[in-house]
Order: structure tokens, then C-alpha cells, then sequence
């Protein structure tokens, strides 16, 4: 047996060049990089202004919560899981987050609440999944039925207004970069970092990839499966805190379809929904290159009633493409 | 023991809903009045028909969650051909199922030629289809449909509402369909096991790719009843009908991993959902506590349900 490689994805081709085993490894996410890369090339020759700093601002920075976000849903994801109920949790911590500012509690109280409610949140989500030995789409149908229906019946959708400026994190900016960038790049990193190189984050590698090989080799599979939903239910409690910010109101409602826009991040990102393979740095890139899809169609003067098709278009595009070049490498 | 194990999901499930009737009975004397009833059934009907044939689609193993993006799609569809294109109605409405069975189809040939898992296949044509009935309709609502029209929607055949004779006929035709012959013997065997399915030499992808155009068709002819109901077009008709038809087909006791489920169970599922909306709105309960009881009932039911599972299996 060779000696275990530490890239994410497994490479059962040792002898190959290091470009080609980097190609292999990261494919998804050259793609994905490659994609802005030639969209804002294209984008900018049509439109100078797209590439204004306020233009990459408004981009990057508000959409920064999906990708944090979408790095927790990659992990649940990775495990072989799934989470179709973070939209509406993110919608409750909001509303929590949004409730507490006004009601006097110091900013920071209000901006931190959300982390731990959402791991707690998560966390019975987690829980009935491991233990209850429930499908983790059956149990998210059930938990977004019941913190949706749970939000409105309490605020009655109401808005929360009079929020305090000092509350306001998303709009502020460290060393010039708008707050949602840093916390965007920094819990990129970490998180990748993470899921590469320590036993825990490998292990939720190992748990996507055959549960019962994970088992046997000794990893607590029930007791990982938990604390990655606990985890990403943090993770939701972050975007939070960057999305319930960014506005001087928050409705207290659930963003609609964000969890599918999250889950498609993800995917997009290169995680496999078959669990066991990608990297939070792809799920990263694509919330952006969504976003800069987005604002594109606005500079190119396509109406933004498209904006949809064409997204859902190229989810089928990058994913056929990356199951050609996978089925591509399985022959060789 | 496959047998046994049903049974117990369906008995639990069909005494849950005896329950549930006869407590709301009790709340409201409004309840159990045949015009209540049948109300209650229009509302049902268009989730229903979604459900009835996602309950194929998961016991093959597989999901479909464009079906409420081809609800969205198709109704835009129908409101064109007729209102912009001035085609006679009876043809845009063919022309609306030809469309949703088109997209199906294309789920099908996603899913089954190029391989690529049923969710995230149908989570980039769920944005897709939705897009294209956006980018048609741009924000535009359709009205103004001919009396007749409202028939399907509105009207009643013997008494009876018309879309629930289209319902009723479906149920039939599938809960025939699922248990009785070749085709639904092939679908559980698909999603037993695929690959054992392939082996036997069953036509699994002709099947698979069959079970997603039918699923795009039950989709379109809930839009067309969905627009004749409510006489309008709108572009975001049908948004998140896709996870009410699967709590409603999970609740029925169809494993999401497949291989497992009936129609019959998928109807108790459906009168069970159904039933709570209606009786706790008389009852006074608002609409959104109610999201939460279903919330939890489907929770609870699968949890119990496992957990006879697991003592049938020692």
C-alpha cells in the first residue's frame, strides 16, 4: 500500500505528472475558477463598469452568506447527507438575531446568538438522523415545514425595523474590504484546511465515502454525523450574522428557494451529492460565480427574468461536463 | 416479511387519519359536510396527482424536484399558445401536457444516459424550467379564459368536482399499475437494486426514463386544473409543490432510498395532510401552525414506523 495521499479527492494515479494530479484532484474547481475567470473577461469587454469596485462589492459581499453557508452544506453534504431546511433556519436566526438587537441587547449578543442556536438547531437535526436512523431529506422536509410554518406563525412575517447602526456588521469594512469578504475568504481557508489535514475533517471524507468501512476502521460514525450537522449549523449562524446585517431591515421570513441555492453551490462546487468527494473552496467559487452570473445579465442587458433559465442551464452544463470527465478517468 | 412491514407503515398511517378525522370531527361541525369535503379535494388534487406518480419516481430510488418548475412552466406555456399565439385552447392545452411530458422526459435522458444523480439532475432543471417560465412570462399574468374552461377547475361532473375524477382515476390507474403488472414489479426491482435489475435483464433506463416523462405529465395536467381552479396564469404557480408531493409520498411509507412504498399508502398520506390543513383552519388554527404539525407528523410517523421496523426485523 502506498502511503496515504492528502489530497481530498483519492488519485489512484501516483505516476502521473503533479499538474495532471492536480487537475484530477481539483477539477470542479478549475472549471468553476476558469468560468469567472472567462465571464468577467467577456462581461468587462462588453461593459467597462462591471468591473467597478462597487460593482465587485455589491457581488462578492452580498452574496458572501451563501458561500458560508454553503461551506457547512458541503460538509453535511460530504458525510452523504442533506440539509434542505437551512433556507428556513436561516430565516428563524435571523428573526432571533433581528429581535435581539432591537430589543437592547449588546451587538455582539445579538450577532453570536445565531451560531449557537443553529448548532443547537442542527444539532436534533443530526441527532434524529444518526440515532433515529432517519433519512436526512426526510427529517430537513420536516424540519423546514416546521420552522417555516414555526416563523410565520409567530412574527406573522412582519418586518423588524430600527435595527441599531452598531449592529450593522456587513456594512462595515476591515483594512478597506467590506466585513462579508474576510469572514467569506478566512472561513474558506480554515475550513478547507480543516477537512484536508486533521483526523476529523478527513473522517467525514471516510463517512461519505462507505459508512461501513468508516466504522470499522473506527471512526464514531454516529457521534461525527452530529457534530457535522452542528457544524454546519454554525456555519448557518455565521451567514447570518453576515446576512441579517447587510440590511437596515430584516423580514422575518424565509428566504425564498435559498436553500436551494445553497445545496447548488455546493454541488456546483464539485461536492458529490453521492457523498465523499469535493472541497469547500468549489462551493465557494460557484456561490460566486452565481452571483457574478447574475449582476452579468443585468450589464449585458438581458432581462433579469432570464436570470433563472440560465442558471439552471449551466448547473446542467458544468454537471454533465464533470460527469463526462469522470467518466472519462474511470476508464483509463 | 416485505408484506408485513407495509402493512404496519399503512395501518399505522390509515389509523392516524381515522384519528385525526374523527378529533376534527369533534372540533367542527363544519368538518364533515359533503361540501367541505369536496373543497377540500379540488385543493388536494393537483399536489395529488404530483404525488401519486412521485411515488414511482422514489421507489425507483430516484426524486424529482422540477415537478413544481414544470407546473410553473407548463401553465406559462398554456397562456402563451393561447393568449399571444391566439391558438385555439383545446390545442394549447395538449400542447401544455406535450410540453411537461417533454420535460420529464429530459429529466429521463439526464438522468438515465448520462448518468447523473436524479437530485441534482433535477435541482439544475428545478431552476431551469422555473427560469424558463420566468423569462416567458416576464412577470406577466395571463387571464380572461373562456367560461368552459373552468369546468376542469371549478365545475362538477354527477356531483362531483371534475378534478376529482381525474384524480380518482389516476390513483386507480397507478396503484394498478405499481402493484399489479410487469412495469411496477420492474420499478421496485429498480430500486432494490439497479444493478441486479440490469442484470435480469430488465429495461431499467426504458423505465426510469417512462416514470419521469409520466412524472412531467402528472405535472402538467395539475397546471392546466391549477389554472382552470384559480382562472389565471402565473409564472410562479406551483413553487414548492415538489416537497409537499414528497412529505405526502414519504408519509405514505415509500422509502426515500427505494424499493419500498405504495400508492394506496401515498393517498392516506395525501388525506392525512390534507385533513389537518383543513380541520385545524376550522378549527382556528392558523395555516402556518399547521405547516408545523405536518412538519412533525412526518417526522414522528417515519420514526415510528422505523422503530416497528427494526423490532420486525430481530
Amino acid at each position: 500500500m502506498a502511503a496515504p495521499d492528502l489530497h481530498a479527492a483519492p488519485d489512484f494515479h501516483p505516476k502521473r505528472s503533479l499538474a495532471a494530479r492536480i487537475v484530477s484532484a481539483y477539477g470542479q474547481e478549475i472549471v468553476i475558477a476558469a468560468a469567472i475567470v472567462a465571464l468577467f473577461v467577456v462581461v468587462s469587454t462588453i461593459n467597462p463598469r462591471f468591473l467597478g469596485t462597487n460593482n465587485l462589492n455589491t457581488i462578492i459581499a452580498g452574496n458572501a452568506y451563501i458561500a458560508v453557508a454553503a461551506i457547512g452544506m458541503s460538509m453535511v453534504i460530504i458525510t452523504g447527507q442533506i440539509d434542505v431546511s437551512v433556507g428556513a433556519l436561516i430565516g428563524v436566526l435571523a428573526t432571533i438575531s433581528g429581535n435581539l438587537a432591537v430589543s437592547g441587547a449588546p451587538v455582539w449578543i445579538a450577532w453570536i446568538a445565531p451560531v449557537f442556536i443553529g448548532a443547537a438547531i442542527s444539532g436534533v437535526t443530526g441527532a434524529l438522523v444518526a440515532y433515529g436512523r432517519l433519512p436526512s431529506i426526510v427529517v430537513t422536509l420536516g424540519m423546514l415545514s416546521i420552522l417555516k410554518g414555526g416563523l410565520v406563525s409567530v412574527t406573522g412575517g412582519a418586518w423588524i425595523n430600527h435595527l441599531p447602526p452598531a449592529f450593522q456588521l456587513a456594512q462595515q469594512r476591515w483594512l478597506g474590504l467590506p466585513v462579508p469578504i474576510w469572514f467569506m475568504v478566512a472561513l474558506t481557508l480554515l475550513a478547507f484546511l480543516w477537512m484536508r489535514n486533521t483526523a476529523f475533517g478527513r473522517s467525514l471524507y471516510a463517512i461519505g465515502g462507505n459508512p461501513e468501512a468508516a466504522r470499522a476502521a473506527g471512526i464514531p460514525v454516529e457521534r461525527r454525523i452530529v457534530q457535522t450537522f452542528m457544524i454546519h449549523g454554525a456555519f448557518a449562524g455565521i451567514a447570518t450574522m453576515i446576512f441579517a446585517t447587510q440590511l437596515r431591515v430584516i423580514q422575518s421570513t424565509v428566504p425564498p428557494n435559498l436553500e436551494l441555492t445553497i445545496i447548488t453551490a455546493s454541488v456546483i462546487g464539485g461536492v458529490s451529492i453521492l457523498g465523499g468527494t469535493g472541497t469547500v473552496i468549489g462551493s465557494t467559487l460557484a456561490a460566486i460565480l452565481f452571483a457574478a452570473i447574475g449582476s452579468a445579465m443585468i450589464f449585458v442587458n438581458v432581462s433579469a427574468y432570464w436570470l433563472r433559465a440560465v442558471i439552471g442551464f449551466l448547473i446542467l452544463v458544468t454537471v454533465l461536463v464533470d460527469m463526462a470527465r469522470r467518466n472519462r478517468e474511470f476508464r483509463q | 416479511m416485505t408484506a408485513k412491514k407495509l402493512i404496519r407503515h399503512e395501518t399505522i398511517l390509515a389509523l392516524l387519519v381515522i384519528v385525526a378525522l374523527f378529533v376534527l370531527d369533534r372540533q367542527s361541525d363544519r368538518f364533515f359536510t359533503v361540501d367541505n369535503l369536496f373543497n377540500q379535494g379540488r385543493l388536494m388534487t393537483e399536489v395529488g396527482l404530483i404525488a401519486l406518480i412521485m411515488t414511482f419516481v422514489i421507489v425507483t430510488g430516484g426524486i424529482d424536484l422540477s415537478v413544481g418548475s414544470i407546473v410553473g412552466m407548463t401553465a406559462i406555456v398554456l397562456g402563451v399558445f393561447w393568449k399571444n399565439l391566439g391558438l385555439p385552447l383545446p390545442l394549447a392545452i395538449l400542447l401544455a401536457l406535450a410540453v411537461g411530458t417533454f420535460a420529464g422526459f429530459v429529466n429521463g435522458i439526464i438522468i438515465t444516459r448520462f448518468r447523473v444523480p436524479a437530485l441534482i439532475a433535477t435541482l439544475g432543471t428545478l431552476a431551469l424550467y422555473r427560469g424558463i417560465a420566468e423569462g416567458i412570462s416576464q412577470a406577466r399574468s395571463v387571464r380572461g379564459y373562456p367560461e368552459w374552461f373552468f369546468v376542469l377547475g371549478q365545475g362538477s361532473v354527477l356531483g362531483v368536482p371534475t378534478q376529482l375524477w381525474i384524480l380518482g382515476l389516476v390513483a386507480l390507474l397507478s396503484a394498478v399499475a405499481l402493484a399489479y403488472t410487469t412495469w411496477g414489479r420492474t420499478t421496485y426491482a429498480i430500486g432494490s437494486n439497479e444493478v441486479a435489475a440490469r442484470f435480469s435483464g430488465l429495461g431499467v433506463d426504458a423505465t426510469k426514463i417512462a416514470i419521469y416523462a409520466a412524472s412531467g405529465f402528472a405535472a402538467a395536467l395539475a397546471a392546466v386544473i391549477f389554472v382552470s381552479r384559480v382562472s389565471t396564469t402565473r409564472s410562479d404557480m406551483g413553487t414548492g409543490l415538489e416537497l409537499d408531493a414528497i412529505t405526502a409520498v414519504v408519509l405514505g411509507g415509500t422509502s426515500i432510498f427505494g424499493g419500498r412504498g405504495t400508492v394506496v399508502g401515498t393517498i392516506l398520506g395525501l388525506i392525512l395532510i390534507q385533513a389537518l390543513k383543513n380541520g385545524l383552519s376550522l378549527a382556528g388554527v392558523k395555516s402556518d401552525g399547521t405547516v408545523v404539525l405536518i412538519g412533525a407528523v412526518l417526522i414522528l410517523t417515519i420514526l415510528v414506523s422505523n422503530l416497528f421496523h427494526r423490532d420486525a426485523n430481530r
